[in-house]
């Protein structure tokens, strides 16, 4: 039992302390690091693709052929791809989440609570793969024979099961924000007369409006930047459209594409998907931010 | 005061009479109710469907196997090995480096501005889709650090997105320490890391070490990062080294998918299945490891 | 379990008659705080203070609820350092020097200066490690005997070794409330500190328990200068040799116990101590 294991002479340890402060800083600053690298790499590819490319043509351009013999260069189909599946996995998660943050929060019992907490909880953690599996093998066949002109590779079957997975995201932190709300405000609510129905919908939603408002936001944030299930189950024709019934192919899913194929370092079409990668993420980084200043801002009304 | 008579006034008046309203109320919970039975029987649906298809290909000789251009005859044996692999990997890079920044960040930081900023990057950090980690994996780990599609670029790539994570999990075990603690500690005359060592950090490891191992799960189903970082889809071998080619079970899943034939779609179920066992049983470690080292008060 | 019959306190009259230590006011000074004021960011706590802690005494601190006895208590070991924002104006003297001066090493302030805490605070570890900790991080002792023979010693003086010599090895969080505090005493008596403070050490704890503790500390004074704050004044009475009084931050008044008790110079101390306030 090495008893002086515990303590070297007090003149060493003074000097030792702060070596560990340091070190441990050290770790924490390489999260800032982490960050610094996404950005430069993504610049200087980014960078070096505009050299060749003109942003503006990139932006506005509404054909994305960058294999052909006659590269087209324009974003907007990939956009509107990842936009479709989006909108449509946001028509599922948010109100159904919405719906099933208010009756946790605001109606279940403990028993009910304890069924569907680790239900969601499940379907949270579900690998991506598992759910572009189920889009593409279980949803799709069970679309096309509701609509039979679904084609194989569409935008409504990975939307809806998108849409599935983002609804536990949604429900816990609407709950979050809901219970923020001082009980309180209810009770005076509950003295009127007030139904459960109308306490919730008139008082308690609109009071955490800005918590359920980020929370959306973050949902869609994270629709944007999902990769499998679109990949698996959206199909790879870049197209502008608002059909979900034909196949598109996301942001997300071109990035997997060109990587799977054999592009060699340093070509354009290696180059785009760092452009692509770029648009991404700015797009979900703005997002996240209004995202956490909204909650930041919640969390202020009802501290 | 007369109720009954101002009910009725209120309903000639065209206002909300209670009957209404608590029918509205009524129809609002069994709406919220059945939103919930439809999550729960998507979930049922997933479950039953991978099963279904899967079930009858899970075997021993699957397992151990390798891939092979016959569906009836692959196995996803280098997956498996390739998936334990990279987040033992993983954990190595990512555990050391996120334990200590938690520390620095709940121990030392307190408000100070640096401390700040920092916390503010790891939540954005935590939100970043994991496809863009992926680029920069690809541009910083296999091209600039010259690392090629490895193991190890592969598995930083990982670490730096499950740093957020740790950190935050980290953070809320040591969180949960009670003050009490470090304050007996610091009257007898202790440091603030020998206060950290040897009282905070063996009441907090259950928590840590828990989060570690969800951090790491969540990991463990990641496939568009390692798709970029170059992991490849058809690996006819396990992977022996840091510096090896590998793949991992999403992937395998992944491509089998994308395979047209039906067998192979089969497969891919049946490397579902090797998958959630494989989730399955790191969560069941993390819950012993968590009643193993649950402070039970022993010196 | 063996218990001493409880003394129970009849009349003031009666406090007066005890034996009382007459050599205190020839005492030597151990810690002399002069003007000492102490913030919480902007919000003074404390006005002023000053006063001298005699070595080898009990020095015991009485007031109404948010005083301030605590907070001073805790400026003597500088463990409201650990709190962000905190300031102090005025100074702290032991043994003569200043202990918020530049060259001042906390660490060892604080092995210097014990404390024992109000809700007892032992580490989720075993009984022998609890009070081993201490040793071990202060290099106190040089192999596994000489370690056991201090804990032995430190569990001897806080009267707590015939009741847990057969089970050093156990949590310490098994022990009743009053055997955790008395560990938490053994404790803080291992590392050999000159000044003892404690803060409220017996208030959650029952009669017999506290009766323990009371007579440890009338025990321990021959070895050791003591401040003990305490809401409940018959214990004031009945353990220590000084008292001081406080109100909203300020010291009223101090002096020997039995003058307090029996003839006090302010009319605010008088109240106070007949319970016309509290």
């Amino acid at each position: 039992m090495n008893v002086a294991a515990f303590r070297p002479p007090r003149r060493i340890q003074r000097r030792f302390e702060p070596l560990i402060e340091r070190a441990l800083f050290l770790c924490a600053v390489l999260s800032i690091g982490t960050t610094i690298g996404i950005v430069v790499v993504l610049t200087i590819e980014t960078g070096a693709f505009f050299r060749e490319v003109p942003i503006v043509e990139f932006l506005t351009g509404t054909e994305w052929t960058p294999l052909f013999a006659v590269p087209r260069f324009g974003v907007l189909p990939l956009v509107a791809g990842t936009l479709l599946v989006t909108l449509i996995a946001m028509a599922v998660a948010l109100p159904m989440g919405l719906l099933s943050a208010i009756y946790l929060s605001e109606y279940a019992g403990s028993r009910v609570r304890r069924i569907v907490k680790p239900v969601l909880e499940v379907l949270a953690g579900v690998p991506t793969v598992v759910y572009g599996y189920f889009a593409l093998l279980f949803v799709t066949p069970l679309l096309q024979r509701v609509v039979p002109a679904m084609a194989g590779f569409n935008a409504l079957s990975p939307g809806i099961v998108m849409g599935i997975m983002i609804l536990p995201l949604v429900s816990s932190l609407a709950e979050d924000a809901m219970r923020g709300v001082p009980r309180g405000l209810r009770e005076a609510s509950y003295a009127l007369g007030a139904t459960r129905m109308q306490t919730s919908l008139r008082v308690v939603v609109p009071a955490a409006f800005s918590g359920i408002t980020a929370a959306f936001i973050l949902a869609v944030s994270r629709a944007i930047g999902e990769t499998m299930i679109v990949a698996i189950a959206a199909g790879q024709q870049p197209r502008l459209t608002l059909d979900p019934t034909v196949p598109v192919e996301t942001m997300t899913a071109y990035i997997v594409q060109v990587s799977l194929g054999d592009t060699p370092q340093g070509t354009l079409e290696y180059r785009t998907i760092f452009a692509v990668g770029m648009l991404l993420f700015i797009g979900t980084f703005g997002l996240n931010l209004v995202s956490t200043w909204l909650r930041e801002r919640y969390r202020e009304a009802y501290a | 005061m007369n109720l009954v008579a101002d009910t009725l006034g209120e309903a000639r008046a065209g206002g909300r009479t209670i009957a209404w309203r608590r029918a509205a109320d009524a129809a609002f919970q069994t709406v919220a109710l059945l939103v919930l039975l439809a999550a729960l029987a998507c979930l049922g649906a997933l479950i039953r469907d991978i099963v279904v298809d899967g079930a009858g290909r899970l075997s021993w000789d699957f397992v151990t196997g390798y891939p092979s251009r016959r569906a009836s005859q692959a196995g996803i044996w280098p997956a498996l090995w390739g998936s334990v692999f990279i987040i033992l990997v993983t954990a190595v890079l990512a555990v050391p480096v996120g334990v200590a920044a938690a520390i620095y960040l709940e121990e030392y930081g307190g408000r100070s501005l640096p401390a700040r900023i920092i916390e503010l990057n790891i939540t954005n950090l935590a939100a970043v889709p994991s496809i863009v980690y992926g680029l920069l994996g690809l541009g910083l780990f296999v091209r600039t650090l010259g690392m090629g599609r490895s193991v190890l670029a592969g598995a930083s790539t990982l670490a730096l997105l499950v740093l957020p994570v740790v950190i935050l999990s980290t953070r809320e075990a040591l969180r949960a320490v009670p003050g009490s603690l470090r304050e007996a500690s610091y009257a007898l005359g202790a440091t603030k890391w020998q206060t950290i060592r040897h009282q905070v950090l063996p009441v907090a490891a259950p928590g840590i070490l828990t989060g570690l191992i969800l951090a790491l799960s969540r990991a463990v189903g990641e496939t568009a990062p390692l798709i970029i970082t170059g992991a490849v889809t058809f690996a006819t071998f396990a992977p022996d080294s840091i510096w090896s080619p590998f793949t991992v079970l999403p992937i395998q899943i992944f491509n089998w998918v994308s395979r047209p034939q039906a067998d192979f779609h089969a497969n891919a179920a049946a490397g579902i299945l090797v998958l959630v066992l494989l989730l399955l049983s790191m969560n069941a470690i993390a819950v012993w490891l968590r009643d193993r080292y649950s402070q039970r008060g022993t010196a | 379990m063996n218990v001493a019959a409880p003394r129970p306190l009849t009349s003031l009259g009666e406090l007066a008659a005890r034996p009382r230590d007459t050599t205190g006011v020839d005492a030597p000074v151990k810690i002399e705080v002069d003007r000492l004021s102490f913030f919480y960011g902007q919000k003074r706590a404390l006005h002023d203070i000053s006063i001298r802690i005699r070595r080898n005494l009990v020095t015991a601190f009485i007031g109404p609820s948010g005083c301030g006895k605590s907070t001073f208590l805790r400026t003597l070991n500088r463990m409201n350092d650990i709190i962000p924002g905190t300031r102090v104006e005025g100074s702290i003297r032991i043994d003569s020097v200043d202990i918020y001066g530049p060259d001042v090493d906390v660490v060892q302030l604080r092995r210097r200066v014990g404390m024992v805490f109000q809700k007892s605070n032992p580490f989720p570890k075993s009984i022998f490690e609890n009070v081993a900790y201490g040793l071990r991080i202060n290099g106190m002792a040089a192999d596994a005997s000489e370690l056991a023979g201090r804990v032995e010693e430190s569990l001897r003086q806080a009267a707590l070794w015939d009741e847990v010599k057969d089970r050093l090895h156990e949590s310490a969080l098994a022990l009743s409330g009053g055997q955790q505090q008395r560990l938490c005493i053994a404790r803080a008596l291992a590392v050999r500190p000159e000044i003892l403070l404690m803060d409220e050490p017996a208030s959650a704890l029952d009669p017999i328990a506290t009766q323990r503790i009371e007579e440890l500390v009338y025990d321990l004074k021959q070895s050791y200068t003591i401040v003990i704050v305490t809401h409940n004044m018959q214990q004031a009475a009945r353990v220590s040799d000084y008292t001081a009084f406080f109100w909203l931050g300020r010291l009223v008044e101090f002096d020997r116990t039995d003058k307090i008790f029996t003839a006090p110079a302010e009319t605010l101390t008088e109240d106070y101590v007949t319970g016309r306030f509290g």
